[in-house]
């Protein structure tokens, strides 16, 4: 299981969890096993999500893989000017 | 695709040629937005709201209607109506309905046969408003008695029980804060506000816009990514992006302010309303300002535990951002990460909030919500360091994130150059020398993410073996030159004989703007890729002719060879050759790739100012100022050293001038170059660059971007080189003489 | 509004427009004249992307009548250079003293009439004159640079 960590804001939506366990090969996976467990995600999810997978960023991907002992961050969606 | 084994010996990358553009560009052929005009075109101009939150009661369009020249007028009434979230909020801000939010909202605009016509019409449009009250100050724009601006504002962030006009929050971090805290030597806090500026870039918007009543159309308009254009136009006409067609014109600078719409649909609208005569709209900069993507204001609390060594044990920070009168806009979601990137410390905890209030819509300004992070923790971290009299540069030094690092914001670091920024900066002649009466020094770091997105390229061999290639991004400061490089590097051939071209909306997949300093990464990276593609055919060909298998082909020096000697005894086939026979050997010849880049690598730098200030009027000089950032690898020096010194001259300006001056009636009383006052060159000294190349192992060359980090440092480098010169502390920008000099007096009675 | 018969003379060839009284010599330049490498920034004098000469003094066209234009020689970016390039052309675009470019032809024509007037200049010297021609991309200091260069090269050519 990839262990998902929440931002501290996001765990009222999760049952106050900080982090949560989810089974995904990538990481539409695991935004789609998230929603599943705790669809009060979903709003944060559909607006946009970057994630960090075993510290490496990934901005925009859901293709990327998440390995079953990845620590896997949400991060706020990353742009710029 | 992982960067090249090889890490030097390029023949090309790292030179300096002329940008292949320059000639258009000192000549006064090359055609900004404003320089287009078509057959039958009409012009455009729009009313805006005086006030900065009233209710529109009327619109008397009748008296502009009569007036001899003018072909079409249009209010709200004439946009589609349905529309939600984002693309409501585009709409909203492209012309108001119920209510102007802000002083300079779009309330109607007017086609007619000349400029001045247009013009006439527009003061003949007559509008009733009746006043609301209205609210500025970020901290007043959430105070229990503020005025709701807009109702249902807040996205599903935001706790119960926050003021209406809050409309995002966000909360983070790791560690135990206050066993942090209980294990510094010193813990100390303190509020910084910075105001909101203008991106300022010298041309104001424009477009030539043209829409049948079929709903299909054209434009021309000076942008930062005009397929934003196509989606942001298309979603607030209600038409599909595919019958929109967008030629970015030459970009007359940007800085994230040119990333998004303002009055671009106005002009199809306006065409579509005449018959389908193009309209030509022109901002005057009195509307740049009023109406166009300030950044955000900010005001920020910071507390940082400190042992008397200078180990940072722990941070906390509370930062509210108002982005205008609409949701979303502000960078609060940027800012927090990037407000203790440079740092590896145990604890920290991380809130903000986002709140709208009555000004224009905020949009993306280099490093969005970056630089003013940095004003708040580096301005701290300094007034910590002065206080146990420790060197900036070593405690920097000290609790710097490096290599392996685990960020503040939760992805590891693997390759970073801020300790090779802040080695270079404390080994620099400019640091030792010593400071004079009324002078002082100020150190700071500062950080950007970079960014990858969208991004589709191709390339093409040409009959006489040179390159064109078609890129999505437009040139905002060079790009050609760095693109052209690394693909003439890639190829094998001259620089000269690659052209690259920005292509309108129809001639490749969607890219994002040139935005988040991905241009020459991302663009560069997908451009490397299809030279590889065409270089791989190009084998084939080769191979084909020479009756062995392809991968007994190599490519270097801009030929096929043979692979070693079993592969056989053939001369060279240059691109040239292949090029002038690709016809008969199989057809065009092309690369192309598309991707959503991934792989950033990201940016620190460290800038070291020394300020003199009069102490009879509080006015400061900048002395001298060095910037010091890592680069990946610079492709083109030159535009590097470029971009490292227009940020720290925009950085500059909002630390000791730029300001959005409000009076009370809510109404901008800047809205002019002369009152809101850039740098001058007479402001400035020359900008000393060092450029550190720790390569990105994530693109082919090693590129990092390097657009944006530059603005960061300066805000906090000033205010602390003004309080070594001062001893006072000013902890909200700018840093203009009167305040200054109040300070420097508060400082005398102390 | 009944129109103004203006003739003049713009980088050498003579020129005759209607102007409306309200036209400035930056609305004539680029909308009946079709001279558009002068740029409007702010159209209230203050940045100076719309510089050229009229009768060998630097102005901001923007803040001229077209009408005043009559009887006067216009000098603007687009008769600048020859068959070559003038050398400050050419030695903005070696410095890279470019990014954008919107600002450059206000820069050219302004840092031209420097140096005609003083063909050495100082930095500061250089940095006062060109106080009114405002550039957001560069922070100025490759502009200096290719100011100088070029000057020391016309220095040396004379």
């Amino acid at each position: 299981m990839a262990r998902v960590h929440l931002w501290a804001s996001l765990r009222r939506f999760a049952d106050g969890l900080d982090v949560v366990e989810v089974e995904a090969a990538t990481v539409g996976q695991m935004f789609d096993a998230l929603e599943r467990a705790h669809p009060g995600l979903a709003p944060a999810i559909n607006a946009g999500l970057s994630v960090a997978v075993d510290g490496e960023i990934i901005a925009n991907n859901r293709a990327a893989p998440v390995a079953p002992n990845s620590e896997v961050y949400l991060l706020q969606r990353l742009k710029g000017g | 695709m992982a960067r090249d084994e090889i890490k030097t010996g390029y023949k090309l990358i790292g030179t300096r040629p002329n940008r292949p553009d320059g000639l258009d560009k000192v000549t006064g052929r090359a055609r900004y937005g404003a320089d287009f005009s078509l057959p039958g075109m009409l012009w455009a101009a729009v009313v805006r709201s005086p006030h900065a939150h009233a209710r529109i009661k009327k619109i008397d369009m009748s008296k502009a209607m009569a007036l001899a020249g003018v072909k079409a007028v249009i209010t709200r009434a004439d946009l589609p109506t349905g529309l939600t979230g984002e693309d409501l909020n585009l709409q909203d801000n492209t012309l108001a309905g119920d209510k102007a939010l802000y002083d300079g909202h779009a309330v109607a605009a007017v086609a007619a046969t000349s400029a001045l016509v247009a013009q006439d019409a527009a003061r003949l449009i007559e509008v009733e408003y009746e006043i609301l009250p209205h609210v500025i100050d970020v901290d007043a724009a959430m105070a229990p008695q503020a005025p709701v601006i807009r109702e249902g504002v807040a996205d599903y962030s935001v706790p119960e029980g926050m003021h209406p006009n809050v409309s995002r929050y966000i909360e983070f971090g790791h560690g135990d804060v206050e066993a942090g805290f209980a294990a510094a030597d010193i813990v100390r806090e303190q509020t910084y506000k910075t105001e909101a500026t203008h991106q300022g870039y010298i041309e104001p918007h424009a477009c030539v816009g043209q829409m049948g009543e079929d709903g299909r159309g054209e434009m021309w308009v000076c942008t930062q990514g005009h397929w934003y254009i196509r989606r942001m136009c298309a979603s607030v006409l209600g038409i599909e992006a595919a019958n929109l067609r967008v030629t970015p014109s030459e970009i007359g600078g940007g800085f994230g302010g040119k990333t998004t719409i303002f009055m671009e649909p106005l002009a199809l609208a306006l065409s579509k309303k005449a018959g389908g005569r193009p309209v030509k709209l022109v901002m005057t900069r009195s509307e740049v300002l009023r109406a166009t993507g300030p950044t955000a204001s900010a005001s920020m609390d910071v507390k940082l535990g400190m042992t008397s060594d200078g180990t940072i044990t722990a941070g906390q920070i509370y930062f509210r951002m108002q982005g205008g009168a609409f949701p979303g806009m502000s960078p609060i979601g940027e800012a927090l990460p990037c407000a203790f990137a440079c740092y590896d410390i145990p604890a920290l905890r991380h809130e903000a909030v986002e709140v709208i209030a009555n000004r224009p819509k905020a949009a993306a300004y280099r490093a969005p919500g970056s630089p003013m992070a940095a004003f708040a923790v580096e301005s701290l971290v300094d007034e910590m360091c002065r206080e146990l009299k420790l060197d900036p540069i070593e405690v920097r030094l000290k609790n710097g994130a490096r290599n392996g690092s685990k960020s503040s914001y939760g992805p590891v670091y693997n390759v970073i150059g801020l300790q090779e920024t802040l080695e270079a900066a404390k080994a620099h002649p400019n640091y030792q020398i010593p400071l004079g009466p009324n002078q002082g020094r100020g150190v700071a770091s500062g950080f950007w993410f970079n960014h990858g997105g969208e991004t589709s390229v191709s390339l093409a061999v040409g009959e006489d073996g040179t390159a064109t290639v078609s890129v999505g991004t437009p040139d905002i400061g060079g790009s050609r030159a760095s693109l052209a490089l690394m693909v003439a590097e890639c190829l094998g051939i001259a620089y000269e004989n690659v052209r690259v071209n920005i292509v309108e909306t129809g001639a490749l997949g969607v890219n994002e703007p040139t935005h988040g300093s991905r241009a020459t990464f991302a663009s560069g990276k997908a451009a490397v890729a299809a030279a590889r593609q065409a270089i791989a055919e190009m084998c084939r060909r080769a191979a084909a002719d020479w009756g062995i298998d392809p991968e007994a082909v190599e490519w270097k020096d801009g030929a096929a060879h043979p692979a070693g000697p079993n592969a056989g005894k053939f001369p060279p086939m240059t691109i040239g050759e292949i090029g002038a026979k690709m016809g008969s050997t199989g057809g065009p010849i092309s690369g192309h790739h598309e991707v959503t880049a991934e792989g950033v690598g990201a940016s620190f730098g460290t800038h070291v100012v020394d300020v003199e200030v009069d102490p009879e009027t509080g006015r400061t000089t900048v002395l001298r100022y060095l910037v010091v950032q890592d680069a990946g690898t610079a492709i083109h020096p030159a535009y590097v050293e470029g971009q490292y010194q227009g940020g720290a001259a925009q950085g500059i300006g909002w630390a000791l001038n730029e300001e959005y001056v409000y009076g009370p009636d809510g109404r901008l009383q800047n809205a002019a170059f002369l009152d809101y006052r850039i740098p001058v060159a007479s402001d400035l000294p020359m900008i000393d660059t060092v450029i550190v190349e720790v390569p990105n192992p994530g693109h082919p060359y090693g590129v990092r971007g390097v657009g944006e980090t530059g603005i960061t440092p300066p805000l906090p480098a000033i205010a602390a080189a003004v309080a070594g010169a001062t001893g006072a502390r000013i902890r909200s920008l700018p840093l203009s003489p009167p305040k200054v000099l109040a300070a420097i007096k508060d400082a005398r009675k102390g | 509004m009944t129109k103004i018969h203006v003739t003049t003379t713009v980088n050498g060839d003579p020129v005759e427009f209607l102007a409306d009284p309200r036209e400035t010599l930056l609305d004539a330049l680029r909308n009946h004249l079709d001279l558009t490498g002068t740029k409007e920034g702010c159209g209230t004098g203050d940045c100076g992307a719309c510089s050229v000469t009229v009768d060998g003094t630097l102005v901001c066209s923007c803040l001229m009548l077209a009408a005043e234009a009559d009887g006067k020689a216009v000098e603007t970016i687009e008769g600048m250079a020859g068959e070559e390039l003038h050398p400050l052309q050419r030695k903005f675009i070696e410095h890279a003293a470019l990014q954008c470019g919107f600002c450059t032809p206000g820069i050219l024509v302004a840092a031209k009439a420097l140096l005609e007037r003083n063909p050495d200049p100082t930095d500061t010297e250089i940095r006062f004159w060109l106080a009114g021609n405002l550039c957001r991309c560069t922070g100025y200091d490759k502009i200096i640079r290719a100011v100088q260069d070029a000057a020391a090269e016309m220095r040396g050519a004379a």
